[in-house]
């Protein structure tokens, strides 16, 4: 099946006056580390939206592993493969990690009108996201409430929380963002690891993370689609160093 | 076990209160004092139903403003049976849970589209709704309500005009109902209920199809109501459309915020503390609301959790 | 026909009160986003106000210009002492706040008023009934209503759209945070709000005493009925609630005069004699649940805070 995981074709957005997303087409091989760049306000967030099953696309088509989920809610999307981190930081506050990652493990669980035995205590449950959170360096942290965890061993959560529903696309929203130095290159490693077996479309402003773990990079203004390919194309259009690598010269991060 | 008791001093309390309502009718048999047994009565009943409305208030999220109309609707279940001759519990009160189950059910499916105020607002005008067509049922009394002549028969097994034996049965149903709704908190399905509450966009992202959750949840917590009716009808042999009138949901919404949302006890606590605050206020004044009203302002200010607040200090 | 005709204008009537009070709750919950159960007791205040400086001053007009005043103060005071702790606080807080505020305010009234209610009686030419159309009558006072509301109506109209506090009204409905970071005194734009909605319920109060009723927990009803309105109308929108309002009204006036007739004509069973009133005081329930069903934001929604 050369086809690919995910096809996006002319999806568009629009929030009042404002197009968010303008007819977006971009083809996602499976395996593939995609990454998508752009000025803010590009519509990134919208778009990783859009694909979640979160907003309803006002036009064009999503296609996943060959079946059309455009009108698919968010939930239903999930149990296909889909899985999503959030670029502000979205968790169950007043539970431990560990009830955070296992509640993902339970959505993917069958169902959960099971209304007599402690969900705390199944370890069909607890030992999956254990493993997941290990898997993001947070197994020491597991017993601790979200509230008293760093900022960095958050955004690490979502990703766990992500990872634990066992995704074939991972569409992660700024992964690193607030991130400190050590912190961002625990995550970057995490990625490499990911890399190559399950396919990954990434937002990310880090551009050197972007351009050294990227197969494919899309660069998106204005909600449209200005160039998409490989890192070395990307660094040599001249559109995208106009649009954007000027204003990151700019803002060195 | 240990679901209940946590580790504080709230649980000295909830024991102790636990204790004295078991005694309760020992000591209105040794003062005579039997009013001491209709109140407590009352109270047990209405702590059910205010468990209920915690399931899904609470531990839910779910501000339902119209929890009055399962209790006039179990209520109203036994009360026309009987008057049209089915006096049998073992008919009446199934029939309260199923009436119950099913109104829960269609007012759930419609108002759970909603959320915050607007679910406030739409579960109030649906809980009125049951209270006016209650008005407009002259057959079984209308504004003025029905007596009940006779308590729900369970042909031998216990009778209920023994007030006695009444209280006590209350009691056990009440901490069935108390187990269970823990059991169920803590459960598969609780803690989707849970994070539903707690952050509803991330369940629906990692596939909980929340609705049909919350769904279940909102029935289950009717049906429970329905049955606290049942209890209520036979308690006070009558029934009216009053029970269900909207500010009657708010009295059980302050019990259970009183009593501290998404406790096992809190329910019960809360409970106690406004019924004996109501009637204590009304002996020593003949104003009791100018003194209740501002109370219940300034816990709503002060008191973030209720009075389990006033237990569990927030560790830094 | 003349009774049909009676009903509906009845029933535009209701809609204007429903009104009054709808657009003071969509006000004060769009732009302080407050669940405030106590709005009916501003309702209450009104009507006892009204009579009791009507029966001071011997007159109605000048007794509904004190009450007004009355129940501006009233609201004013209100807010500054237990409105404003609430603010930013769950809705359930709201709810638990206001609804003690709703049984003190009872209590209140019952304290200075005693429980019995009172009555307010109209100068003898506001009874007589007014030919409004060849053929028919309608009571002089009840065209009053509807047009010191539509009078009312207009005037927030001109407020809100033309006037810089009706711009800052509008901005905090719908951004309260960019408000206060313009500068602008929150405080007292909210609390100046807050006394708008109480003047508005007190005047829908004041105006329905002399033929409806002066008495404690009246407020209760209708409040159920103002809350149906927002939801129907969209929270946060005045227009919505003016809309809403007189659908509300309509519907429940004509439902309930003509429908359990209609039904009985129809259904003809004993079933249907003894269902046919309950049925028709549902009718606005049905309606509000068949709009949630297709519009669950209200049919004029605000702009989302």
């Amino acid at each position: 099946m050369t086809e690919p995981l995910l096809q996006i074709e002319g999806l568009t957005k629009r929030f009042g006056g404002v197009i968010a997303s303008d007819a977006i087409t971009l083809d996602i091989p499976r395996g593939e580390f995609h990454a998508i760049i752009g000025p803010n306000g590009a519509g990134k967030t919208t778009l990783i939206g859009l694909l979640a099953g979160e907003i309803a696309a006002q036009g064009g088509a999503i296609r996943f592993d060959g079946g059309d989920i455009t009108a698919l809610s968010a939930d239903r999307r999930s149990h296909l493969g889909l899985a999503r981190s959030f670029q502000i930081t979205s968790l169950f506050r007043d539970f431990t990690a560990l009830d955070n990652v296992a509640l993902a493990v339970q959505a993917h669980c069958g169902h959960s009108f099971r209304f007599w035995s402690d969900a705390r205590r199944d370890d069909s449950l607890r030992a999956p996201a254990q493993t997941a959170l290990e898997r993001v360096g947070l197994g020491a942290r597991a017993a601790m409430r979200v509230d008293r965890l760093s900022h960095g061993e958050q955004r690490q959560l979502e990703i766990a929380m992500a990872l634990a529903t066992r995704p074939r696309l991972l569409l992660l929203d700024e992964p690193m963002a607030g991130m400190g130095p050590d912190e961002s290159s625990r995550m970057v490693a995490m990625l490499r690891e990911l890399k190559g077996g399950v396919t990954i479309l990434l937002i990310e402003h880090d551009m050197e993370t972007v351009f050294a773990l990227a197969d494919r990079i899309t660069v998106l203004v204005y909600g449209r689609v200005i160039a998409s390919g490989d890192p070395s194309t990307i660094r040599a259009d001249a559109a995208v160093r106009e649009a954007y690598l000027g204003e990151q010269e700019a803002t060195h991060v | 076990m240990r679901v209940f008791f946590g580790r504080n001093p709230r649980n000295a309390v909830t024991v102790g209160l636990l204790v004295v309502l078991a005694l309760i009718p020992l000591y209105a048999a040794l003062t005579g004092n039997t009013f001491v047994m209709t109140l407590f009565t009352r109270v047990l009943i209405l702590a059910m139903a205010a468990v209920s409305l915690n399931l899904i208030m609470g531990y839910g999220g779910m501000v339902s403003f119209g929890h009055a109309a399962y209790l006039g609707l179990g209520g109203y279940a036994v009360g026309i049976l009987a008057k049209e001759g089915i006096g049998s519990g073992f008919i009446q009160w199934p029939a309260a849970i199923a009436v119950s189950a099913v109104f829960a059910l269609v007012v759930g499916a419609l108002s759970l589209r909603t959320r915050g105020v607007y679910f406030i607002m739409i579960t109030l005008a649906f809980a009125q709704m049951a209270y006016y067509v209650a008005i407009g049922l002259d057959r079984y009394g209308g504004d003025d309500g029905l007596t009940i002549y006779k308590r729900s028969q369970f042909g031998g097994l216990v009778d209920l005009n023994n007030k006695t034996l009444f209280y006590y049965l209350c009691f056990a149903l009440l901490l069935a109902s108390i187990y269970l709704v823990s059991r169920m908190v803590n459960s598969r399905f609780g803690l989707a209920i849970q994070g539903a509450r707690s952050n509803e966009r991330r369940m629906r992202a990692i596939g909980f199809p929340v609705f049909r959750y919350k769904l279940v949840c909102f029935v289950i917590a009717g049906a429970l109501c329905g049955l606290a009716g049942a209890l209520l009808a036979n308690h006070t042999n009558f029934i009216s459309p009053a029970m269900m009138f909207w500010t009657r949901s708010g009295d059980l919404m302050v019990m259970v915020v009183l009593g501290g949302l998404a406790t096992p006890f809190g329910p019960l606590i809360g409970t106690v503390t406004y019924l004996l605050l109501e009637e204590a206020l009304s002996r020593v004044t003949e104003y009791p609301g100018l003194f209740l009203g501002p109370t219940l302002l300034l816990v709503a200010i002060f008191l973030h959790g209720g009075i389990a607040g006033l237990f569990e200090r927030r560790a830094p | 026909m003349l009774y049909f005709i009676e009903q509906l204008l009845n029933g535009v009537q209701l809609g204007m009160l429903l009104f009054l009070l709808a657009a003071g709750l969509t006000l004060i919950f769009g732009i302080m986003d407050l669940v405030n159960l106590a709005h009916g007791s501003l309702y209450m205040l009104g009507a006892y106000f009204a009579a009791t400086f009507a029966a001071l001053t011997g007159s109605f007009v000048l007794g509904a210009v004190l009450a007004l005043a009355a129940t501006f103060v009233s609201g004013v005071a209100l807010e500054v002492i237990a409105i404003r702790p609430l603010y930013g606080r769950s809705h359930l807080d709201h709810v638990l706040g206001t609804f003690g505020l709703l049984l003190f305010f009872n209590e209140l009234v019952r304290l200075v008023w005693g429980p019995a209610g009172m009555t307010l009686s109209l100068p003898g030419e506001m009874l007589t009934a007014v030919q409004i159309i060849p053929g028919v009558y309608y009571p002089a006072y009840r065209l009053v209503i509807i047009a010191a509301t539509l009078a009312v109506a207009g005037l927030l109209y001109i407020l809100v759209m033309r006037t810089r506090l009706g711009m800052l009204i509008r901005a905090g409905a719908s951004n309260r945070e960019m408000v206060g970071a313009l500068g602008v005194n929150i405080k007292l734009l909210y609390t100046l709000v807050f006394g708008l909605g109480a003047a508005l319920a007190g005047f829908a109060g004041l105006m329905q005493a002399p033929i409806l009723t002066v008495q404690i927990g009246m407020g209760e009803n209708i409040l159920i009925l103002a809350f149906v309105v927002i939801i129907i109308g969209g929270i946060g929108s005045i227009r919505g609630a003016f809309v809403a309002a007189i659908v509300v009204g309509l519907i429940d006036t004509v439902g309930r005069a003509f429908l359990p007739d209609l039904l009985r004509a129809v259904l003809n069973t004993n079933t249907a004699l003894t269902l046919a009133p309950a049925l028709s005081s549902m009718s606005i329930y049905m309606l509000m649940a068949g709009i949630l069903v297709f519009r669950p934001e209200g049919l004029f929604p605000a702009a989302s805070k």
